[in-house]
């Protein structure tokens, strides 16, 4: 652990930290703490938990009694949801485009990120600021000329003209993240590895790939949450319906539903759905990805 | 630390072909390793490696962005090459056209706002959740649920829950607080506010795990002494955790800053869809977009978005400059890391 440089080390010991806040020495909670945390917690789920429920209301409920509890519970809202062709294309859309962009800036991320971190030449010091500078170019104030790139090069529409510009704007953030990590492999390891007829490219495709897996991982998380969550650029780029991710869609559907409250709000639990389970399943990643990435 | 590793993981690429083999490349014949290792070989790696991400990152984030400092001096509808070149009229025009300044105005506001609600807030969250408790990983999983969430769900669900007969004016009537119900949204002298609970909400878990992370790696040895040297828990948070947390606090409110600086997606979502008006709200991003796709004016969309990069630039270039400069570590634009490869 202690090899790796600040910011993969920021990036990794989520664990570490986690299990030193539980050492004796910190203050034990009273029952105030608990009663504080259980507040905030009720701030912060309860508006989630009222899409989730309010979809399994009437209209008529909802109009009635606004923030009541569904009486009786109904499922039509999400079985409508559910067995129409829509969602699940959405979806589908969503998957591909997440999928793409993380697969695309892990491997340009990793190939460029392997040069930067070892391999020595002029103009190298230029080359990784010019990524690092890309931090300062976010996608909305890029956006309008980015349209005009993206709609040139014919891709209006298609998801391509969404992955592409979704990979070049992560590469930043993941150049920044892995150079570190591929920094810190000893440098014996190379040398054994050249020593048993190993060429640089052999290195990098049989020991720097396995040993950068964490630090992959971290990335490729972010690159995933922020595709399927971004709004601003499939708005530019995609107006045809059969093209919509889910937050386009979500959005579609709630002014085309807009009499129907309950069915919307089924409709948006339903597509969050996807991101909370893929958040439960790498909530360490993903916390300590945010963090480290911050502070490196 | 990365200086220590530098000298001893890199391949030397020198200047000139091959010059590093010269001598030694007659007496014994090189490994097909080692000539790979120096020359031409190397800087097709490089260029094989380096490129794809290269031409990448240049043709979609380099190259419009210039683009849009040309295409701005232009009256373009965008359709064709734009070639009614109209100088600095646009951004003249911008610069005067009081909805712009407005928006500015939200912008500047939002900044101020989030550091005041969400800096305190979030630290005193983070003070009280960092000691030994029970579930103390499922309440920080809890926290930063809303944060996870897209935009476009938490601007439907908070919509809909906001509008004048919606849940929450309804739980405020059945608390018997009816007298504070309110028209949310479409009240412009409170839509900034409401937009002001919504932002907090959605962010503060971001800030929350950050300081969290932070307190976590100040050393328990410090609170100890100070403890028996006779220092009350208060003494110990301004004394000690607050200096030791500068750094965290620092990048956490730049990160704050420009993303109020470029918001968008919320009040996009619900000014713009629920309300059909973003007064109150209007932001520099949304007003970018209304007046400039929507509207059909490519030209003046780009010019906008010249604008707000600068805007940006120049706020993220003086907080580098007057804040972050203490840090040794947290460039966010990368100066620091050049240094590395510098050193």
């Amino acid at each position: 652990m202690t090899a790796y440089p600040e910011t993969a080390a920021a990036v990794l010991p989520v664990d570490g930290r986690g299990r030193r806040s539980t050492s004796p020495r910190l203050r034990a909670a009273s029952p105030i703490v608990y009663l504080v945390a259980v507040l905030v917690i009720g701030v912060m789920l309860v508006p989630i938990a009222y899409i989730i429920i309010g979809g399994f209301r009437t209209n008529s409920q909802i109009t009635v009694d606004p923030s009541g509890m569904p009486d009786p519970w109904v499922s039509v809202n999400y079985l409508d949801v559910l067995t129409g062709d829509v969602f699940w294309r959405e979806v589908l859309n969503s998957t591909i485009v997440g999928l793409a962009t993380t697969f695309g800036v892990i491997v340009l991320g990793l190939m460029a990120s392997f040069v930067l971190a070892r391999y020595r030449f002029a103009g190298r010091g230029a080359l990784y600021a010019l990524f690092a500078a890309g931090l300062m170019f976010p996608l909305t104030v890029a956006i309008t000329p980015l349209y005009i790139v993206v709609r040139s090069l014919g891709l209006m529409n298609s998801l391509g003209g969404v992955i592409l510009p979704q990979i070049a704007f992560a590469l930043p953030v993941t150049i920044i993240i892995l150079v570190p990590f591929l920094r810190a492999i000893p440098e014996e390891i190379q040398e054994a590895a050249a020593i048993d007829g190993c060429s640089r490219l052999g290195f990098f495709w049989r020991m720097v790939l396995p040993l950068s897996i964490p630090g992959v991982v971290t990335v490729g998380i972010l690159a995933f949450v922020g595709s399927w969550n971004s709004y601003l650029l499939p708005l530019f780029i995609l107006n045809d319906q059969a093209a919509f991710t889910l937050p386009l869609g979500v959005q579609a559907f709630s002014s085309e539903y807009s009499v129907d409250t309950a069915k919307v709000l089924a409709f948006t639990s339903l597509s969050m759905i996807p991101a909370l389970i893929f958040f439960s399943v790498f909530e360490r990643r993903i916390v300590g990805g945010l963090t480290g990435a911050v502070k490196g | 630390m990365t200086a220590r590793v530098d000298s001893a993981t890199e391949i030397d690429v020198p200047a000139g072909p091959a010059h590093h083999d010269g001598g030694v490349a007659q007496a014994t014949p090189p490994s097909p390793r080692r000539r790979r290792g120096t020359g031409w070989g190397a800087r097709l790696e490089i260029a094989l490696l380096v490129g794809p991400a290269l031409i990448v990152f240049l043709g979609l984030v380099i190259f419009p962005v210039v683009m849009a400092a040309y295409y701005g001096f232009f009256s373009w509808k965008g359709y064709g090459p734009p070639t009614d070149f109209i100088g600095f009229r646009n951004y003249v025009t911008i610069l005067q056209d009081p909805a712009f300044q407005e928006a500015v105005l939200h912008n500047f506001t939002i900044v101020v706002l989030s550091l005041i609600l969400q800096g305190p807030a979030a630290f005193l969250l983070a003070l009280l959740l960092n000691r030994r408790m029970r579930g103390q990983s499922i309440i920080r999983v809890l926290i930063f649920v809303p944060y996870v969430i897209a935009e476009v769900v938490v601007g439907t669900g908070w919509s809909l829950m906001l509008q004048t007969n919606g849940a929450v004016n309804d739980l405020l009537e059945k608390m018997g607080l009816g007298f504070l119900a309110q028209d949310w949204l479409s009240n412009p002298d409170l839509a900034i506010w409401t937009l002001m609970g919504i932002i907090t909400w959605k962010y503060i878990g971001f800030a929350v795990i950050l300081f969290l992370a932070g307190l976590q790696g100040i050393p328990d040895e410090l609170n100890e002494a100070a403890a028996i040297d006779g220092a009350t828990f208060w003494q110990i948070q301004r004394h000690i955790t607050l200096p030791l947390m500068g750094p965290t606090l620092r990048i956490w409110a730049f990160l704050s800053i420009i993303g109020s600086l470029q918001l968008f997606d919320l009040v996009y979502i619900i000014w713009g869809q629920y309300v059909a008006s973003t007064a109150g709200t209007s932001t520099m991003a949304t007003y970018m977009v209304s007046e400039g796709r929507n509207a059909g004016n490519f030209g003046y969309g780009n010019a906008v978005a010249v604008v707000l990069f600068v805007i940006s630039l120049v706020v993220a270039l003086v907080y580098q400059r007057f804040v972050l400069r203490r840090d040794t570590e947290g460039a966010i634009t990368g100066d620091q890391k050049k240094g590395r490869f510098q050193r």
